[in-house]
């Protein structure tokens, strides 16, 4: 799965754009959501969720998807679950600290960034919400574009740069 | 407990079991008290202060014994005294287990000591952190580093849950809402807002460099006023860090302390740069202690070699020393470099309450 | 004596104790501890420090009862297995005896969706039995889990929760032998308003030999109306206030004088139970209330 997860970054500007893409295409589903009901559709939609998400980032479901953010590599995959950037302890290979085996989930995610030319890496993320954890987050998404309750990030560093 | 039996209560001594002190501070001035408030200060503490007037200061890193007994740790921290500005009080550093930060520095602020409480993600959760947060400033700790911390893994108890319910971001920023809305992060009003003067800390020599800066910047976007750094042995990379650093404006915003150290010999190198992931030691540093007769006092010189030429890079407002099992030699390392030029930084002689000293050599 | 504290000390001369319980305040002020708690400083014998009580975040419970220690009021430090790994609960059973707090209590904790921040991440690295277990290598061994030495060790009296409970005839208090075997050394209880089931409680303790080999110290506190007796029993778990007890609550002009009266008598009548060694005085904000209630009835313990 790593494999998938590597070349997801190395493409992570097309994937922005498809996933953009994507995401305009659920929110315009939103009255068909709505009418099915958000509730039944929770599990079945946070399955494929998993599948493709899964598939192409080893997503580990948080609930509150920030690949975004996150140059396409997943934050949930680094040991300490960092959401806005790497600790100190990455390796001069560029390798976890914790799996040496591992190249740094935050290493990739600036280079992913970088193609992106996306300064959303620079917001501080909210920590993460454990009650999401296994739910849909295009669910979310949807319902929270619909609201105009998308969270924003409470700081960034988007001015500094 | 012997009671006095407070106005109001008349109940007198009611418990006549040994001895548990009451626990009262030594002099007539309280060494504990905190400062006055300045304005354009966030904490009454010395450490803010001495940033803010602008001197060159000096922090150094408190290793916490392996013991219960106060008197150790208050031994280790008077190693320190008269030579610096805070003292680091690490938070389970390695991920091995050692006494509490929050009761090595609740023991440090008793007799005057200033603290640096580090609060690491890895051991509690957004509940206990807040906690915390508050506990010690009611403690008079005027200082909070926030970190990611080390991975369970490299340390004694590598089977332990690791946490990491909030990031180090998250930690600076929940400690600005607690300091700045007098609010927990859930809405809920506090009674008295914690007087912190909140800290990061920046690793420049890791992977992605490009990104550190950055990451820096957001620290200090999420709440941090200052940072210490991984141990620095290579001044170019530093100088390229500090001029990205200097070119975002953010020395400006957030006091840069750089974290030095003295290697005990060119082997101690080697183990740290193949064992401690995060540390960079370059080549000629190691062939600079090989090459010598006495590595042990190369390395000190390097250090203060080291903390010279740090010292004339624009934007850093500190050090801070990492003298981990070399810790006498820190009033040396300070007094060789020069870098306190004629300042005395606060020496608080201490004098440690005598309930402390008797209470906790516990009979086996 | 495994700890310099008063607690300790009182419960091996077999003298009758009482303790408090305070829940620390929301703010970063050593003052307001004590004007909280002062009231009750000379009244008991310890006092109970909650750990993030009703799973919301307050001034740490460490901190709090570092504070009452200062000001000569010894603590009962209450851990849960909620908020902290094991890492973070030893670096407090170690610091814990350096700040004068001898005495700690180990339970799970309320579940994290109680509270007010639901969205944190709930721990529960080891359960309340492994804590205690953990507590008692410090203190007896003077060694963490890993075999890393502490010297000198922590000394600390370890204490566990338990809930009373009518014993059935099948009643075997295995739970309590497990948390003695883990290193309890005494046991605070949930509220006990009906006398009689725990007098049938304590039998089967001491027919078991369960009061032998740790303290018993049985929880009670000033009820403050019918309704909140009420409350209790249909909410809290394993509290039955008894109908004869609310009926006197509802009798009465001075609710809260008669909840006072009837919480002194409970504790009389405590130490008339054979294996009973104290009562745990509780009252959610209720710190004035008890003191009264000691000061009005002339309790000591």
């Amino acid at each position: 799965m790593r494999a998938v997860r590597h070349w997801s970054v190395r493409n992570a500007r097309g994937l922005m754009r498809l996933y953009d893409l994507f995401q305009g295409a659920i929110v315009a589903m939103e009255p068909v959501v709505r009418r099915i009901g958000y509730d039944r559709l929770e599990k079945p939609v946070a399955a494929v969720e998993h599948v493709i998400k899964g598939a192409m980032f080893d997503c580990q479901m948080c609930g509150q998807c920030a690949l975004s953010s996150t140059g396409m590599s997943c934050p949930m995959n680094c040991p300490k679950n960092l959401r806005n950037g790497p600790c100190g302890g990455v390796r001069a290979n560029g390798h976890c600290e914790v799996k040496p085996d591992m190249p740094c989930v935050w290493v990739q995610a600036w280079a992913g960034a970088q193609r992106m030319m996306s300064e959303n890496i620079l917001d501080v993320q909210l920590p993460v919400d454990n009650q999401l954890k296994g739910k849909s987050s295009w669910l979310r998404i949807i319902r929270q574009v619909k609201d105009g309750s998308l969270p924003r990030p409470a700081s960034s560093a988007r001015t500094a740069a | 407990m012997t009671t006095e039996g407070e106005e109001g209560l008349g109940t007198g001594p009611l418990n006549d079991g040994p001895a548990f002190p009451e626990m009262r501070d030594p002099g007539p001035i309280d060494p504990a008290a905190p400062l006055e408030p300045l304005p354009g200060h966030s904490s009454r503490g010395r450490l803010e202060r001495i940033l803010r007037a602008g001197e060159f200061a000096v922090t150094a890193e408190l290793s916490p014994p392996d013991s219960a007994d106060p008197v150790d740790v208050f031994d280790r921290a008077a190693i320190f005294d008269g030579w610096v500005d805070a003292i680091n009080a690490t938070d389970g550093s390695g991920a091995n287990c050692h006494m509490s930060s929050v009761g090595v520095c609740a023991l440090l602020t008793r007799v005057g000591y200033a603290p640096v409480m580090q609060i690491s993600g890895r051991d509690r959760n957004r509940i206990a952190i807040q906690g915390d947060v508050l506990g010690a400033s009611a403690m008079g700790v005027a200082n909070i580093l926030c970190l990611t911390g080390d991975g369970v893994q490299c340390g004694d108890h590598p089977e332990a849950k690791p946490v990491f319910d909030m990031d180090c971001m998250a930690t600076l920023e929940t400690i600005r809402t607690m300091r700045d809305e007098s609010r927990f992060a859930s809405g809920r009003k506090l009674d008295k807002a914690p007087d912190i003067f909140i800290g990061a800390a920046a690793n420049p020599f890791a992977q992605p460099y490009d990104f550190r800066p950055l990451r820096l910047a957001k620290k200090i976007a999420a709440g941090a006023q200052f940072v210490q750094t991984q141990y620095c042995y290579d001044i170019p990379m530093l100088k390229a860090y500090m001029e990205r650093v200097r070119d975002m404006g953010l020395h400006e915003k957030c006091f840069i302390l750089i974290g030095v150290g003295p290697l005990a010999s060119a082997k101690a190198a080697r183990w740290i740069r193949s064992n401690v992931p995060g540390v960079h030691i370059p080549d000629s540093i190691v062939a600079r202690l090989e090459g010598a007769a006495k590595q042990k006092e190369e390395g000190k010189r390097l250090c203060i070699d080291l903390i010279q030429e740090i010292r004339e890079i624009e934007g850093v407002s500190g050090i801070h020393l990492m003298a981990y099992r070399q810790e006498e030699s820190v009033a040396e390392i300070i007094s060789e470099s020069g870098v306190l030029r004629d300042r005395k930084p606060h020496s608080v002689n201490p004098v440690i309450p005598h309930y402390m000293q008797q209470r906790f050599r516990v009979p086996s | 004596m495994k700890t310099k504290g008063n607690l300790e000390a009182k419960l091996a001369r077999g003298e009758f104790v009482i303790t408090a319980e305070t829940t620390p305040p929301d703010g970063a002020d050593e003052q307001s501890v004590m004007d909280k708690v002062g009231c009750l400083k000379g009244l008991v014998d310890a006092v109970n420090v909650t750990d993030g009580a009703g799973a919301r975040s307050h001034m740490s419970a460490f901190a709090c009862a570092a504070i009452m220690a200062k000001n000569g009021i010894e603590p009962v430090l209450q851990f849960t297995v909620r908020d902290r790994n094991r890492l973070a609960i030893q670096g407090e059973f170690i610091g814990a005896p350096a700040m004068g707090i001898p005495n700690i209590l180990c339970l799970h904790g309320d579940a994290i969706t109680n509270g007010d921040q639901p969205d944190a991440k709930p721990v529960e690295d080891v359960d309340s039995k492994g804590l205690m277990s953990m507590a008692r290598m410090l203190r007896d061994e003077g060694k963490l889990p890993s075999g890393r030495e502490i010297n000198p060790a922590p000394g600390l009296l370890i204490g566990a929760a338990d809930t009373p409970r009518d014993p059935d005839a099948n009643f075997k208090p295995t739970g309590l032998q497990g948390k003695i075997d883990a290193g309890a050394d005494f046991f605070q209880t949930q509220f006990a308003y009906d006398i009689e089931v725990l007098k049938r409680y304590m039998a089967v303790l001491n027919d078991a030999g369960i009061t032998e080999q740790a303290h018993f110290i049985v929880g009670v506190g000033p009820l403050i109306s019918a309704k909140s007796a009420r409350w209790m029993t249909e909410n809290l778990f394993g509290v039955h206030v008894p109908d004869a007890v609310i009926a006197r609550m509802e009798g009465a002009e001075d609710q809260k004088a008669e909840g006072r009266k009837i919480c002194a008598e409970l504790v009389e009548q405590f130490k008339e139970i054979k294996g009973i060694s104290g009562a745990h005085l509780m009252a959610p904000r209720g710190e004035k209330a008890i003191a009264e209630t000691l000061t009005e009835y002339k309790l000591r313990g």
